[in-house]
């Protein structure tokens, strides 16, 4: 056990950081570059904490604690040093909160608020970059990047795809793809973690702008359909509809990655062009039914219902069985059942009609 | 951009393979490469990084922090005045504006005829023979405005 | 190798060295040694074939390795430690404590099972101060005496491969460091199991890529594993986790020229030099405005006036001294009331500048502080690395003021926000890059406040540098109308005839400053606001 204080108080720990420390023991220190899923960088310089017995001020994300240690975090050397890296950062910002597409989810926002930083007292160059809307999904606004290479990161260390990178040096320093391309010409998955870590509106979904201010919307966690993996994320939903997909960082399965697919690919939910009720060829229908049934949208479709529906396929498959055994029999399952559905489907296979000719499409 | 990766594959693999076994042999491979084809085009780095099994990426962020390397073909001639310190006091500027004049670049540029590409670089090492200029391997010291378009003209 | 067999190689090669001789290029920076230098890191450069390890070993070379591998590591560290050598890289530190912590946590780990070094040695010879070329020296006149200091090093710390980081821009350093290499490896001085010992090391070179940022020791680290060069906080240190995360001791050149004198010496020998806190001597590189500029060697504790003016014979054309940069960009300009301090790593740090690598450039009265400190704010700016905000954006905010100033458009607020700027950027900033970024403007500021409120307030540059901040006027009562300023003139706005005080046409002078140059009797003077032309560009 280590012995430190913060603040005057004194506080016991097994060893990290002055963050992880100081977050365990109810301190709050603000952050920008640093994300609980990513490794340390200690680049942003908000978590500047004062130690005592060094003339600079430490950043708490990287500074492991040792014995006796004593940390100010609150004390008006540090406050003012975190304003005056917010002033920085506001000097080259677009101070354009009222349409951007982050406002009220910045964290930049958030801090530039609480240390109340109205204006800044630099004025000089700041980067013009047009916005990048040459991709799908992915909205790129550099102006707004904060240069806390979270994104990288993630690329690197949750996805291992380093689509993206810091290029050139300095305050000509850029996060981009080799040769600065669009990401749909570099190795970019569009897995979206960039945006899910990005702390600024510099990376964000594309189709989700404009649709709702996080407190227009309520986040309802879900598995996603896909595949049978059973990443979790939150549904972003406004007046009944979704609007984006967020990570959900907490749950154990997929610890807020996500692919492409279940990031991007919700739009199909509020679809017309989604089946609802179950449609039964005409002729099939008449079979069972002796009636015309209803007309649907498709062509040699009625609409059908569950219970007939599944009286015909049970029908079907009893008697192929019967006329021809149960290896005239063969089951596909999909990739997008839970594993339990895939369980109960083999079942029905070996079980019920009797044959091994049970295949799942992740496995072709 | 295009560029004929072929004309040094041979060297050029044999570089990788040399280099690749050793511990942090991306910048090594850039400057060997560089010597061997002038630049760093895209088909290049990307071929160098699939060689070293690095991401494009990273590679293309290597080559872009550091001013040596340059993406873009340079001319026959590096000059490279120093604007070092001593260099400065001592009223490089003015040979700077020279040459620039002389050739009708500036700073980071290279001629059209890619005779000469005109660099700014920091400190030389020759600080107390300042100002001084760099052409190629070769070093001018002491240089006068006047001197430069004769200097110049060494270098066909 | 054996100690008999390096004693017959050295009496062989002292005996062809006294024949042969050396020649020392006319192009060499090194004279020799002038009256009050003291030469041990510079002692062999200019006296022997730098490739040729052979004359090194003339000279004694390598039988400190020798020495040193029949010392433990623990007394080898005792003996650096008691040297008072401290680090000539720019932060003092001493090289046995480094050495010591790199020891430390090379114990506390399981040997590496894959046959990869337990910990490594790097040289950094980066050495990217403007105006400070002792590195290059070192390195390219007796390149075998690093090699030396690194295995030495090495078998202190316990490494076993060592790299030597060497600026692109000095490639006859690389070259003779590639001569030299083999050479120590075909003796056994490097390698496998040197002088019997069971000691292994050998040495890589790495080439740098014109980064000023790879000269701090953490980007070094991220350059040689193949990266961008941006600096990590420490802790953790390199000592702990270094390249490729084992233990690494970084040691600038001429840190490691000293061990092998020190060894051959003794500690005693090196703690007789210099002051109580800073000992030995020190290589300084002087430069600018001073008559016999060049690169010396002198014990700790010289004063500046020495230097400049005994050494270096003084200030050019016979104008008066201003400052002294020193330390490079990360150094301060001092002025001259500090001629007369002893110049130590403490005095130097006290005054607001620093030791840096040894780099002394001296301005004279045509020197504008105000534009030396944005020529420093813009070398940092274009180097910063870009990862920490103060650092990217302050050192940018801080040279769009200073540019502002020089080109007349600095205002009083302007003063006060670099005031705030240069306290905020040195303690927020990562790196000691950042931290230090501000000093070239710190102390101009302190000393030489006159002249910014001069830019400010009567947007008028006493020095005659800032374009369009004055202009020159011809003194009736000194000019004797030599004609020298009227030949001169590229405009050919001087008017006058021989013996007759001459004019100059302000409304068509371009303020080039050649007459001012030309004249040998102080006849022209700086005076305030600008001619209607001394605003256009110079190029034409
Ligand atoms: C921006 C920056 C540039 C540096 N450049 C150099 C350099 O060129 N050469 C050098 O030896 N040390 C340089 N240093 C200091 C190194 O970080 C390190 O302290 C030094 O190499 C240690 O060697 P020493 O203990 O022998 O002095 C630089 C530091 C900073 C912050
Ligand atoms: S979408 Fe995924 S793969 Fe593409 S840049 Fe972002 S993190 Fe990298
Ligand atoms: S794009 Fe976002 S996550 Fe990436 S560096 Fe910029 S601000 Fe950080
Ligand atoms: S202080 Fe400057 S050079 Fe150092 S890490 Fe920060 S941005 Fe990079
Ligand atoms: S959160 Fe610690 S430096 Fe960014
Ligand atoms: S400053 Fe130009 S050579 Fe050093």
């Amino acid at each position: 056990m280590t012995t430190l204080t913060i603040n005057g108080k004194t506080i016991e720990a097994p060893g990290g950081t002055i963050l992880e420390v100081s977050q365990a023991n109810g301190i709050r220190i603000p952050t920008l570059c640093n994300h609980p899923a990513l490794a340390p960088k200690g680049a942003c310089r908000l978590c500047l904490v004062e130690v005592k017995g060094s003339r600079v001020l430490q950043p708490a994300c990287t500074f492991p604690i040792s014995e006796g240690m004593e940390v100010q975090t609150e004390s008006p050397k540090v406050r003012a040093a975190r304003k005056f890296v917010l002033e920085l950062l506001l000097s080259d910002h677009p101070k354009d909160c009222m349409t951007c597409e982050m406002c009220g989810n910045c964290e930049l926002q958030d801090l530039i608020y609480e240390y109340g930083v109205k204006e800044t007292p630099f004025v000089g160059d700041h980067h013009e970059y047009p916005l990048d809307d040459r991709d799908p999904f992915i909205l790129r606004d550099m102006e707004k990047c904060i240069h806390c290479r979270r994104c990288i990161r993630a690329c690197d260390e949750i996805q291992a795809v380093n689509a993206i990178t810091m290029i050139n040096r300095g305050f000509r320093s850029k996060v981009a793809t080799s040769f600065d391309t669009r990401l749909q010409d570099s190795n970019c998955v569009f897995c979206g973690q960039c945006i899910s870590v990005c702390p600024t509106g510099a990376l964000t979904e594309k189709d989700s702008h404009g649709q709702g201010r996080v407190w227009q919307t309520t986040k309802v966690t879900t598995t996603c359909p896909y595949c049978g993996v059973g990443c979790n994320f939150d549904l972003n939903i406004r007046d009944g509809k979704v609007v984006k997909v967020t990570s959900n960082w907490n749950n154990p399965v997929n610890k807020g990655a996500l692919c492409v697919k279940g990031r991007f690919g919700w739009q199909f939910l509020h679809s017309p062009d989604r089946l609802t009720i179950p449609l039964m060829k005409s002729s099939l229908w008449k079979e069972h039914k002796g009636t015309e049934g209803a007309p649907s949208r498709y062509e040699g479709f009625v609409e059908a219902d569950w219970e007939t529906a599944l009286d015909a396929v049970a029908k079907g498959l009893l008697t192929a069985k019967s006329e021809d055994g149960p290896d005239a029999v063969g089951i596909l399952a999909s990739a997008k059942c839970t594993n339990e559905e895939n369980y109960l489907i083999q079942k029905l296979a070996r079980r019920e009609i009797g044959t091994n000719n049970i295949d799942h499409c992740a496995r072709l | 951009m295009s560029m004929d990766l072929l004309a040094h594959l041979q060297e050029l693999d044999n570089l990788i393979t040399r280099e690749k076994p050793k511990g942090g042999a991306l910048i090594p491979v850039l400057h060997q490469a560089q010597e061997l084809y002038g630049y760093l085009p895209k088909e290049l780095q990307d071929y160098i990084a699939d060689g070293l099994g690095i991401p494009q990426s990273n590679v293309y962020g290597v080559v872009t922090f550091y001013a040596f390397f340059t993406t873009k073909p340079r001319g026959r001639h590096r000059v490279g005045l120093c604007l070092g310190t001593a260099c400065y006091v001592r009223g490089n500027t003015k040979n700077l504006e020279r040459l620039s004049r002389e050739l009708g670049v500036n700073a980071g540029e290279s001629t059209p005829d890619l005779r000469y590409s005109l660099e700014v670089c920091r400190c030389i090492g020759l600080c107390s023979k300042a100002p001084a200029i760099m052409i190629d391997k070769s070093v001018h010291s002491k240089v006068q405005p006047d001197q430069v378009a004769e200097i110049l003209s060494r270098y066909e | 190798m054996t100690l008999k067999e390096l004693e017959r190689i050295r009496a062989k090669a002292q005996k062809e060295l006294a024949v042969r001789g050396v020649e020392i290029s006319p192009d060499s920076e090194l004279k020799p040694p002038r009256p009050g230098e003291v030469r041990v890191v510079l002692r062999n450069c200019g006296q022997i074939d730098p490739e040729r390890i052979e004359d090194y070993i003339a000279k004694d070379g390598y039988f400190a390795l020798y020495k040193v591998l029949n010392m433990t590591p623990e007394q080898v560290i005792e003996e650096a430690k008691r040297s008072g050598l401290r680090g000539r890289g720019g932060a003092g530190f001493p090289p046995g404590q480094k050495w010591f912590f790199a020891r430390q946590a090379v114990a506390s780990r399981p040997a590496p099972a894959d046959g990869t070094p337990p910990a490594y040695l790097i040289c950094n010879g980066d050495e990217g101060d403007p105006g400070a070329f002792m590195d290059r020296a070192v390195l390219e006149g007796d390149p075998n005496s690093v090699l030396e200091g690194m295995a030495i090093a090495a078998y202190a710390m316990g490494a076993t491969q060592g790299y030597i980081y060497v600026r692109a821009e000095y490639p006859v350093a690389v070259e003779h460091l590639q001569t030299a290499i083999p050479q120590a490896r075909r003796l056994g001085l490097l390698g496998k199991n040197i002088f019997g010992k069971g000691f292994d090391f050998d040495v890589d070179i790495r080439i740098g890529a014109g980064a000023f940022v790879c000269g701090e020791e953490t980007a070094l680290i991220d350059s040689i594993e193949g990266r961008r060069g941006e600096p990590r906080p420490r802790p953790p240190f390199p000592a702990v986790s270094g390249l490729w995360g084992k233990p690494t001791s970084v040691n600038n050149v001429e840190t490691l020229a000293n061990i092998p004198q020190i060894f051959l010496n003794g500690a005693d020998w090196f703690a007789g030099m210099g002051t109580e806190k800073s000992k030995g001597t020190k290589t300084f590189a002087i430069a600018g405005k001073v008559k016999n500029a060049g690169l010396i060697e002198v014990p700790m504790g010289i004063t500046m006036r020495e230097i400049i003016y005994d050494i270096g014979e003084g200030i050019l054309n016979k104008k008066k001294f201003k400052a002294a940069q020193t330390g490079g960009p990360l150094g301060g300009c001092l002025p001259a009331k500090y001629l007369d301090t002893p110049i130590d790593f403490e005095s130097l740090a006290a005054a607001g500048s620093l030791m840096g690598s040894g780099g002394l450039i001296v301005l004279d009265e045509n020197d504008c502080m105000v534009d030396v400190a944005r020529f420093f704010m813009d070398f940092t700016q274009d180097e910063s690395c870009g990862k920490c905000p103060p650092c990217c954006l302050g050192t940018k905010r801080l040279l769009e003021i200073l540019t502002r100033m020089t080109q007349a458009e600095g205002t009083a607020e302007d003063l006060q926000t670099i005031e705030y700027l240069t306290e905020n950027i040195s303690t927020t900033s990562l790196c000691a890059l950042g931290q230090g970024s501000v000093n070239p403007v710190v102390t101009t500021m302190r000393h030489f406040r006159d002249e910014y409120e001069s830019h400010v307030y009567k947007k008028f540059c006493p020095s005659g540098v800032c374009k369009g901040m004055f202009h020159y006027e011809i003194l009736a009562d000194v000019c004797n109308g030599c004609g020298v300023c009227r030949k001169k003139c590229p405009d050919k706005v001087i008017k006058g005839d021989k013996k007759v005080v001459h004019e100059i046409d302000l409304p068509n002078c371009i303020v080039c400053g050649d007459c001012y140059k030309a004249c040998k009797f102080d006849a022209i003077a700086i005076r305030p606001g600008p001619t209607p032309k001394s605003r256009l560009p110079e190029r034409r």
